[in-house]
């Protein structure tokens, strides 16, 4: 414990710093090294990218409402679509779970900061820039009749409709991925290097709690695959550019060849985004339960594997294309594994809660609604692991319905879970728990209505991707989209019960809550500018 | 612009409108069994992990629904210490584990199954385009091109929906119940996916690359059956159906003795000298089934993209004549060539067409003759 011992070693040195608060003004926001600042930005970034890209589901459910063209022409759609993908994954999601990190990962582990207080700052500060560019391609296709479309190929950009089809803003599209994959690769080195070095001593790996457990295992997925994604984009660059076949059979290449390499980083990002909210279920249940979390060492274990798995699986999402049938058998099996170590966790999590003392908070309903729900996109993933059925199912609405539960009531329940349970210890204000658990309802039924009809669409087969379609599609379309209209409305009362936090309310104790475990909970809240400029003693 | 402020407008109409019925709708809520030995195979298997999951699901929700009922705080529960146990961990590790091989199994029967392309009856080479298909029947020595045939007034709401809205096209493809068949798939230009889900049929139609799959439609399923492309290929994917049509054997020799004939080549029409009127009749028909996918009825098109024809200068001016049938027959960007396609006729009656059709009243009329000396120039 290098960093531990200094911080003792500089005596009264320290405590000049110990109170030192944020700088003034709005350059404190772009000069900051300070985790929470910069935790703080990257939510805000991700709740804005949350909305603006929602605001283009709903465009897309708008459209789909009944069949006809309404609002918006195929090529529009095609857009809607992409971009809805693309921010949704890039600029919402992760960069949520990004911020949660930097705000979390010191506070938990005993730490004053990030390891890496600067290069922290480098990385949120290329996200907007990122956004700017992927999103002017958008604007300029809606102000300007002669400026082309953008991005139009969905979000997974398959080759050859990237590059020989691909409108002239797919190099801004291009530039923008590397640019996001740039910030995601230096936040992840941040994390490793915070949790490996700056633990308060006494706090060894299998005793950290396991939200750094699962950022820790994400880091090094991001790692390993961001540089794949950012192979994958400059092959396309050179493709349209410079005269490269990489993916055109016509001169030697293969288009099969990028979906490899696509799903090569694509799997792995899948379970990136998964990941961390495996680790913010396990800190949140406990508290709710009053009991520790069932099999510590086997959620790790799990988390473990699953990242292991998330590597040879990758061509699952390509049964279609036609590979050789031993291919296709061991990606069936690889996936059909992946089943244990994730049934082992939700049991994990059913035992956690089983002869608990169960309370509701707010926190808890969306950790339960993620339980389940989640439980429901693994069920849909185990059925679309059986290749056969799979022909049926790829491209459908099922697959829709599949990758909406896990990401929107998967991951973004966990998220937001995680902000109403850490939200009073950040502002030092309880939210409104009535407000909150109409946000809760609201969202937690209207997401079913929204995504549980699609399943049936998917089987009856619409695929994805379509801007119109047949009459017998018509009336789940339309409680589709309802339920869409009314899960996009609810997350604005969200916006508002945060605000109201920020600004003021009940004050909130140390603890928030009844008896949480965790080193966050040792501070004030809110907590000191610089978490623990003296490392705690962990027993 | 795509998005206009009368969208506003329209979307507040659109959310009110919760009455408009819509004629034919049915529900369907499953997986179909379908017509064929592997559409059957994949629903039987479809539903045994269906019900796998079930049983699981309701296990695990039963268990945190007790929980939830049960050891509630308010209930005045006290909550119990245990938080680790091997035994535990051991048996729900194996037991799903267990399940899994049971359920794989099957899957791989069927999947070899569904791999074993030999000893096929018929072979059918199916070519995925922007954005329609080709069938070519490779042992009868001819091929057709298969357009949807929904007209645009039912897409832009301006006429009621038929009942095989956006699943309907001009040339179905014909296929023999009780033969198994086999599909050759590739594509022309992006990748497409020639999906019919009654035969149990999904594969992805990829440009350079051949993929073989078969069906064997039961010799009591004689019928219609429909499908769409299932992999984004660009603006107009929604619009690229397919329709299958599974007869007797019979029917199957008749229809394929029509094609022959049909296909066989005419060296009258090349010579012939055809009046206004005729060429402007056939070009109409011609136009809005191929050109107007992109140019739209209209010939107002879909810029930049898709550029106008109504008032432009390659379809009026007289010394854009050669130029118009190089585009037609040779392509020019994000056009693709139509020259395999169409006969001389075909492309003189559409030139004819385009040159005379909304405000371009121009009087020119094009010759199959001019067709073929631009043909002949080209292949120099």
């Amino acid at each position: 414990m290098d960093v531990a011992t200094s911080y003792h070693a500089s005596g009264s040195h320290a405590d000049d710093h110990h109170d030192h608060g944020p700088a003034k003004g709005l350059l404190r926001w772009v000069f900051t090294t300070n985790h929470k600042d910069i935790g703080t930005m990257y939510l805000w970034f991700s709740f804005i990218m949350f909305l603006f890209a929602g605001t283009l589901a709903m465009l897309i459910r708008a459209e789909l409402f009944k069949p006809g063209e309404q609002l918006v022409n195929p090529e529009m759609f095609n857009q809607l679509t992409t971009l809805h993908g693309l921010i949704m994954v890039f600029g919402a999601v992760m960069p949520a779970f990004v911020g949660l990190a930097n705000w979390l990962v010191p506070m938990m582990i005993g730490a004053p900061d990030m390891a890496l207080p600067r290069l922290n700052n480098w990385s949120f500060w290329i996200l907007p820039f990122a956004f700017t560019m992927l999103i002017s391609t958008f604007v300029a296709a809606i102000v300007s009749d002669t400026a082309g479309s953008a991005p139009n190929f969905g979000w997974t950009f398959y080759a050859p409709l990237s590059t020989t089809f691909g409108p002239p803003s797919t190099d801004f599209f291009i530039f923008s991925i590397h640019m996001m994959g740039i910030s995601s690769i230096l936040g992840a080195i941040n994390v490793i290097a915070t949790i490996l070095n700056l633990r308060a001593p006494g706090m060894t790996l299998m005793k950290m709690p396991i939200f750094c457990w699962s950022w820790l295992v994400t880091a090094f997925l991001l790692i390993a695959v961001m540089p794949v994604l950012a192979g994958a984009v400059t092959m396309v660059l050179f493709d349209r550019h410079f005269g490269t076949s990489f993916f055109n059979a016509g001169g030697g290449g293969d288009p099969v060849l990028f979906q490899h390499v696509f799903w090569f980083f694509g799997h792995p990002e899948v379970y990136i985004m998964i990941m961390p909210a495996f680790g913010i279920v396990s800190q949140i249940l406990p508290t709710f339960t009053r009991k520790p979390l069932f099999g510590y060492a086997s959620m790790v274990y799990a988390i473990s594997s699953i990242a292991f798995l998330s590597f040879i699986v990758w061509a699952h999402h390509m049964f279609t294309t036609g590979m050789a049938l031993v291919a296709e058998l061991f990606f069936m099996y690889a996936t059909m594994l992946i089943a244990v170590p994730t049934g082992v966790k939700v049991f994990n999590w059913v035992a956690t809660m089983f002869k608990g003392s169960l309370s509701f908070e707010t926190p808890m309903l969306f950790t339960l609604a993620f339980i389940f729900l989640f439980t429901m996109g693994g069920f849909s993933g185990l059925m679309l692991a059986i290749v056969p059925a799979d022909y049926q199912y790829q491209d459908t609405y099922f697959v829709v319905a599949h990758f909406h539960y896990v990401l929107v009531t998967g991951a973004i329940f966990s998220i937001l879970a995680a902000v109403y349970y850490w939200l009073p210890k950040w502002t030092g204000h309880m939210y409104s728990e009535v407000l909150a658990k109409t946000h809760f309802w609201l969202s937690f039924i209207s997401v079913n209505v929204l995504f549980f009809p699609m399943h049936f669409l998917g089987l009856a087969g619409m695929p994805r991707r379509i801007p119109d379609y047949a009459l017998q599609f018509a009336d789940f379309n339309r409680i589709v989209s309802v339920g869409g209209f009314v899960f996009g409305a609810s997350q604005i009362l969200f916006l508002f019960i945060v605000i109201k936090t920020i600004r003021g309310g009940k004050k909130a104790t140390d603890k928030v809550w009844e008896n949480p475990q965790g080193l966050e909970w040792t501070l004030s809240s809110p907590p000191p500018y610089h978490s623990f400029t003296t490392p705690p003693v962990v027993p | 612009m795509f998005l206009r402020w009368s969208v506003l407008l329209r979307l507040i109409v659109i959310l009110f409108s919760f009455t408009s019925s819509i004629a034919h709708a049915e529900y369907a809520l499953n997986l179909p069994r379908g017509a064929s030995v592997v559409s059957t195979e994949i629903h039987n298997l479809h539903m045994i992990t269906l019900w796998v999951c079930v049983v699981i699901g309701i296990v695990v929700y039963g268990l945190m629904v007790y929980a939830i009922v049960r050891h509630r705080k308010a209930a005045g529960y006290k909550a119990a210490a245990f938080h680790e146990s091997t035994t535990v961990e051991i048996i729900w590790t194996i037991i799903p584990f267990v399940i899994l091989i049971a359920m794989a199994v099957p899957a791989t029967r069927v999947l070899i199954l569904m791999s074993d392309t030999s000893n096929a009856d018929v072979t059918i080479q199916v070519t995925g385009h922007r954005w329609f298909w080709q069938y070519d029947y490779i042992d009868e020595g001819f091929n057709f091109f298969s357009y949807i045939s929904t007209p645009e007034e039912e897409t832009l709401n301006l006429a009621p929906k038929n009942p095989h809205y956006l699943l309907q096209v001009d040339k179905p493809m014909v296929i023999p119940v009780g033969k198994k068949i086999r599909f050759l798939i590739t594509g022309k230009d992006t990748i497409h996916s020639w999906w019919v889900p009654d035969l149990g049929i999904k594969r992805d139609a990829i440009p350079g690359f051949v993929n073989e799959v078969w069906t064997f439609v039961d010799a009591d399923k004689p019928g219609t059956y429909r499908g769409q492309c299932a992999e984004l290929c660009g603006t107009k994917h929604g619009y690229m159906p397919i329709v299958v049509e599974a007869k007797t054997q019979d029917q199957y020799i008749t229809w394929i003795n029509e094609q022959k004939k049909a296909n066989a080549p005419k060296p009258e029409a090349a010579n012939k000298t055809y009046g206004l009127e005729e060429l402007m009749k056939q070009g109409e028909q011609k136009y809005n089934q191929i050109c107007a996918m992109c140019h739209q009825t209209s010939g107002k098109g879909n810029p930049p993209t898709f550029p106008a024809l109504d008032g432009s200068q390659i379809v009026t001016k007289p010394e854009h004549k050669v130029e118009q049938l190089r585009q037609i027959i040779a392509g020019k960007n994000a056009m693709p060539p139509f020259g395999a396609q169409l006969s001389d006729l075909d492309i003189a009656a559409i030139a004819t067409y385009e040159r005379n059709a909304w405000g371009n009243k121009t009087g020119d009329i094009i010759q199959p003759s001019d067709v073929k000396t631009v043909r002949d120039q080209l292949k120099k």
